[in-house]
């Protein structure tokens, strides 16, 4: 079996009354696509952001690599090789998608308490940026403020921030959000490619997508993990099948 | 189009002093090295304002505590300008570094509330300070000597001086938000957990940037301690802090020259105002309501035809 | 004779504690509700002073006045609402912040135009006047006396007003979950409007009690609203009952401050120097505080649930 990149035991988060990660356990190995389904409200975004280090889990340890990260918080996770997306686009809407990519080739360039060099024409920063766009098929858009750029591109976009930082361990939290079905087939195949060189871990209620990418699936419910497996697995499981799958595919 | 007005701008104030020299009017010296020192203050604040996001609320506390270690070290018969004005901008710079610390675990109205909090705490501190003149503030004898290099006392050496401090603060926050650490803060401004997501620490870059910030203000209060000969707890009154806003707004935010036209806006019209009526007060209130609720890009806004944005490419 | 100065102290501290909470529960619940911030706060406690002082002139009675100067403030405060503020509720709070320091500079000329240059004094009716004695030889105004029952019997029916009744229910809903009020079909602008008017209310109340107290002049309101902040910065911005337990914490560490901190570094340092420092530290104690609780506490004591 291959390495372990990221590791979660038994963390669990509650809100008040309500728990919205209860003891969940997830791993996932180098050059593995693992999606994370589940109803609204299953707690896969909270997982997400305790991954991510936005939020601290109330019990268990989150590992990344060998190490624990469980006490740190977002921008240091990221140093070690944490890639992240989220559900929302939250690309810098008034920077150019040339800009918005190159503040994040700057975060993994050492730190920024640069005052002095202008950071739209520092070629560390520029060059990598523009290959990055040339690969995710935006260099024609680079000069445009992302703002004005299409939804579909933005997403694209979100995706080529996350890649800039060389994350050994990608989040993705649903990739696919508000796309039409050309969209949705591009990203597909954009993500099957980033295999090789980053682990992904998404959230996604497109099953289509979910089936075609994953090479292992985990389904929550009620901020519990009820099964995890191959997409062959899954299908036949039939606690998820009554849980949750059953009732999609009826429909 | 900004840059024209800006260029415009300075080239006038540059002729400032031969033209007073002219008219013989000496007070407009002194009113225009005011604008230029108001400038500084809100070239400081639009740093962390305009670019960083952080509404602070209590900027008059560096102005004073700029001002109140020249006069506190004139006092203690300490004329040298290379002692005072260090000391001025280094004193700024920890106190900004120090409640930096705390203002910033906090965002939007917290962030508000609790810098107005700290320069009232500074005003209450100086208030209190009866050795250095209470209530009543300090008068300073003597403007800070600079070894003969440059006569303060000579009211157009002091306002050139003034005009090349303006542009030397200028030139450095241009530079500044286009840098890496420029481009840090106006990201953490647009989306800060999403900077966070991708590997940038902000909080120390905030810090980094309220400090400078801090400091720039700092010497902004020196220079207005030594214009006015005079320091007291006025200077750092609340109303201040709020008058600096109002002319960074009011020049427009985003632009790096926008503070220099607003303060000049500013104290141009109370000034004018001020000679129509003694109650001046009650038509600036209603007129920088009209201007937020209906022209928020402030001047560079209208110079642009656009609303003014701190982060636009 | 120590224990006496305490007591009376604590009873100082008492006073400055429930007005700080008057001026600070409106606050509160205008920033808690419609996310305001609204500086001229200060302004409407002005204004009620000066309402009460006017009206005395005019009948001549303190409590008529009094009587009429909170609704002439709850008047005041609802045109401030309707004509300016509440195109600002849907604004950043650097708009709220600029539009509420231009009222401000409004307010502080505009009772120079009504109520003339010079300060104006309250004169407290012969009934109010006196003394009383706690302990026995040692009087303490009534007056204070006074002002500390009112401010907690207003503290016990806000209280009641929140917890108990349709209204309250809904400001609480508010302060915690906006998008909830127009979900369950309330009328929010006039649920607004109303809150703003009880803050009103509330801080003209203060004014007209401090009146008598201090000199009623421009600007009178500046130093309590800024207090006021303290406060709920430090209670937690929204709640109730975090204004009121931080009220009275300001006031009575305030308070004591000044009145014993000389003292208390007398026991540490040379009397001179305590005598010198003393007040420099009293005066930014509560700051120091401020800053204390929110290093380890950025939401204040009691931060409302679900914000």
């Amino acid at each position: 079996m291959s390495e372990i990149l990221l590791r979660a035991e038994g963390i669990t988060k509650r809100y008040g009354g309500i728990l919205a990660c209860d003891g969940v356990n997830i791993e996932l190995r180098a050059g593995e696509t693992h999606a994370v389904i589940g109803p609204n409200g299953a707690g896969k975004t909270t997982l997400l952001a305790q991954l991510g280090g936005e939020i601290t889990p109330d019990v268990g340890r989150i590992h990344l690599g060998e190490r624990d990260v469980t006490g740190l918080r977002a921008p240091e996770r990221a140093a070690l090789g944490l890639g992240r997306s989220f559900q929302i686009t939250s690309v810098f809407r008034e920077f150019t998608a040339l800009q918005n990519v190159a503040l994040a080739v700057q975060a993994h360039d050492g730190h920024s308490f640069r005052f002095w060099r202008k950071a739209r024409t520092d070629a560390a920063l520029v060059e990598p940026a523009r290959a990055m766009l040339d690969r995710l098929g935006l260099a024609g858009r680079a000069a445009v403020p992302a703002a004005l750029l299409s939804h579909g591109e933005q997403r694209q976009l979100e995706l080529a921030m996350a890649l800039a930082t060389k994350p050994r361990v990608l989040l993705l939290d649903e990739p696919m959000a508000g796309m039409g079905a050309s969209d949705s087939e591009r990203m597909t195949r954009l993500l099957t490619t980033l295999k090789r060189e980053s682990a992904l871990l998404l959230v996604e209620h497109d099953m289509d997508a979910v089936f075609a990418l994953a090479d292992r699936i985990t389904v929550m419910t009620y901020g519990r993990v009820i099964a995890t497996g191959t997409p062959a697995e899954i299908r036949a499981n039939q606690t998820v099948r009554d849980a949750y799958l059953g009732t999609d595919e009826a429909a | 189009m900004e840059r024209v007005a800006t260029f415009f701008v300075l080239v006038a104030l540059a002729a400032v002093p031969v033209l007073t020299a002219i008219f013989d009017a000496p007070f407009y010296l002194d009113l225009f090295g005011r604008v230029m020192i108001y400038a500084i203050a809100a070239l400081s604040l639009n740093l962390v304002m305009g670019y960083g996001g952080m509404v602070s609320f209590g900027h008059a506390a560096f102005l004073g505590l700029g001002g109140y270690a020249v006069g506190i070290l004139a006092k203690e018969g300490i004329d040298s300008g290379f002692v005072q004005w260090p000391l001025a901008v280094g004193s700024c710079a920890l106190f900004a570094f120090l409640t930096g610390l705390v203002v910033l675990r906090t965002s939007g109205a917290y962030f508000i509330m609790i810098t107005l909090a700290f320069a009232q705490m500074l005003f209450f501190l100086f208030t209190s300070l009866a050795e250095y003149g209470g209530d009543d503030g300090l008068t300073i004898w003597t403007r800070s000597e600079f070894s003969g290099l440059i006569d303060l006392n000579d009211g157009a050496s002091f306002y050139y001086l003034v005009f090349v401090l303006l542009l030397l603060c200028l030139g450095i926050s241009a530079r500044l938000v286009d840098s890496r650490f420029g481009m840090v803060l106006r990201g953490a401004k647009a989306n800060e957990r999403r900077m966070r997501a991708i590997g940038f620490p902000t909080f120390r870059y905030k810090l980094a940037a309220y400090t400078i910030s801090g400091a720039m203000c700092g010497l902004a209060g020196a220079l207005l301690a030594n214009q006015a000969e005079f320091v007291g707890p006025s200077v750092l009154h609340w109303s201040r802090s709020g008058e600096i806003l109002v002319m960074v707004v009011l020049g427009g935010m985003g632009g790096v020259a926008g503070p220099v036209l607003g303060a000049a806006a500013y104290l141009l019209l109370s000034y004018f105002l001020a000679d129509l009526t003694k109650h001046w007060a009650i038509i600036m209130g209603p007129l920088l309501i009209l201007v937020v609720l209906y022209a928020r890009g402030g001047l560079l806004g209208l110079l642009g035809g656009r609303r003014a944005k701190a982060d636009s490419p | 004779m120590t224990a006496l100065l305490l007591i009376e102290q604590t009873l100082n501290g008492l006073q400055l504690g429930v007005m700080l909470f008057l001026m600070a529960a409106g606050l509160t619940l205008v920033f808690g509700i419609m996310n305001m911030i609204n500086l001229a706060h200060g302004s409407l406690y002005m204004v009620g002073a000066y309402c009460a002082a006017l009206f005395l002139e005019w009948t001549g009675s303190f409590v008529l006045a009094a009587l009429l100067a909170l609704p002439a403030t709850l008047l005041v405060g609802l045109v401030v609402e309707i004509v300016v503020l509440r195109t600002l509720y849907e604004r950043d709070h650097l708009d709220q912040v600029l539009a509420t320091f231009g009222l401000i500079l409004f307010f502080n000329e505009a009772v120079h135009l009504v109520g003339g240059a010079e300060a104006l004094y309250l004169d407290l009716p012969t009934f109010l006047k006196g003394q009383v004695e706690i302990i026995p030889g040692s009087p303490y105004p009534l007056y204070r006396l006074v002002v500390i029952a009112v401010g907690l019997a207003v503290a016990l029916g806000l209280y009641l007003l929140v917890t108990r009744t349709r209204t309250g229910m809904l400001i609480r809903a508010g302060a915690s979950n906006r998008a909830m009020l127009s979900a369950l079909g309330v009328n929010v602008r006039l649920l607004f409007t109303a809150v703003f008017g009880l803050g009103a209310m509330l801080a003209g109340l203060g004014g007209v009690m401090a009146g008598p107290t201090v000199s009623v002049q421009s600007g009178m309101g500046e130093n309590v609203l800024i207090l006021a902040f303290v406060v709920i910065v430090i209670g937690g911005i929204g709640s109730i009952r975090g204004a009121f337990v931080a009220a009275l914490l300001i006031g009575l560490i305030d308070t004591m401050g000044r009145a014993f901190m000389a003292d208390i570094m007398g026991l540490v340092m040379s009397h001179a120097a305590a005598q010198t420092a003393g007040p420099t530290v009293a005066s930014m104690l509560i700051y120091l505080l401020m800053a204390g609780v929110l290093f380890f506490r950025p939401q204040g004591l009691f931060p409302p649930r679900g914000r």
